[in-house]
């Protein structure tokens, strides 16, 4: 995906809540129209933060599969 | 924020047993993380997690527990020592899965702005006082729990 975030974080290996927590404090520390990059090992990311950013109003610009990896691209909202 | 959708979770935390202290802290925590205002009571024996240094010792029962990934007879299950070797091997999965110790969840909890509320009464029946439990627990009684509720939350049972 070309896409340059701002931030990545990499939450590899970390099971359900946890990617989802990281996220939210990862994009509490950025500014509005930032693009955070996130990677998880969990499955459940794939359906998780779909559900988180829909609730919360932040964007999922898009999500691609990878060697087991999920990859996120999600822009934060404009408050 | 999409409109019109609950914004507080309210959750009772009645069982002191690992497996029923997981469920209330991963959907509290979840539920934080999704900017939801969320408190958990804690009541009867689900108060123990509080207690300091509890959530490092609560124990899986495999007594009467026909869900056990392993399965053990209620036979064996009530020998001396099965409810230890049970909480090994249920500690041994999670690690192997890489769940979240429950300590971690707590503080992770506390961090997220999560309302924990113990039981005033169920103190009073266990005689645990105050500072038996962990910093950062507000201690109330039902009606504390329910007027939190009472603004359209959704309310879980544990």
């Amino acid at each position: 995906m070309d896409i340059i975030p701002h931030q990545t974080l990499d939450a590899s290996g970390l099971a359900c809540p946890m990617p989802i927590i990281k996220t939210k404090k990862a994009i509490d520390g950025m500014a509005a129209g930032e693009i955070l990059k996130m990677i998880s090992t969990d499955a459940g990311s794939v359906s998780d933060v779909k559900a988180w950013t829909g609730k919360t109003g932040h964007e999922l610009l898009g999500h691609e599969e990878a060697d087991g990896k999920f990859i996120f691209f999600i822009k934060k909202k404009r408050t | 924020m999409t409109e019109n959708t609950t914004k507080r979770l309210a959750i009772i935390a009645g069982h002191g047993t690992l497996d029923a202290a997981y469920g209330p802290f991963v959907l509290a925590t979840a539920a934080a993380a999704m900017e939801m205002e969320v408190a958990v009571f804690f009541t009867f024996f689900g108060l123990r997690i509080l207690k300091k240094g509890a959530a490092k010792k609560l124990k899986v029962a495999p007594i009467a527990n026909p869900a056990m990934p392993i399965a053990i007879p209620n036979i064996i299950g009530m020998l001396p020592g099965m409810t230890c070797m049970a909480t090994w091997m249920m500690n041994r999965w999670f690690k192997k899965a890489h769940v979240t110790k429950l300590s971690e969840l707590i503080e992770m909890s506390k961090d997220l702005g999560v309302k924990l509320i113990a039981c005033q009464m169920t103190m009073d029946v266990m005689g645990i006082k105050k500072e038996d439990l962990i910093d950062g627990v507000e201690v109330g009684g039902a009606a504390t729990f329910l007027e939190f509720a009472s603004h359209d939350a959704i309310t879980l049972t544990f």
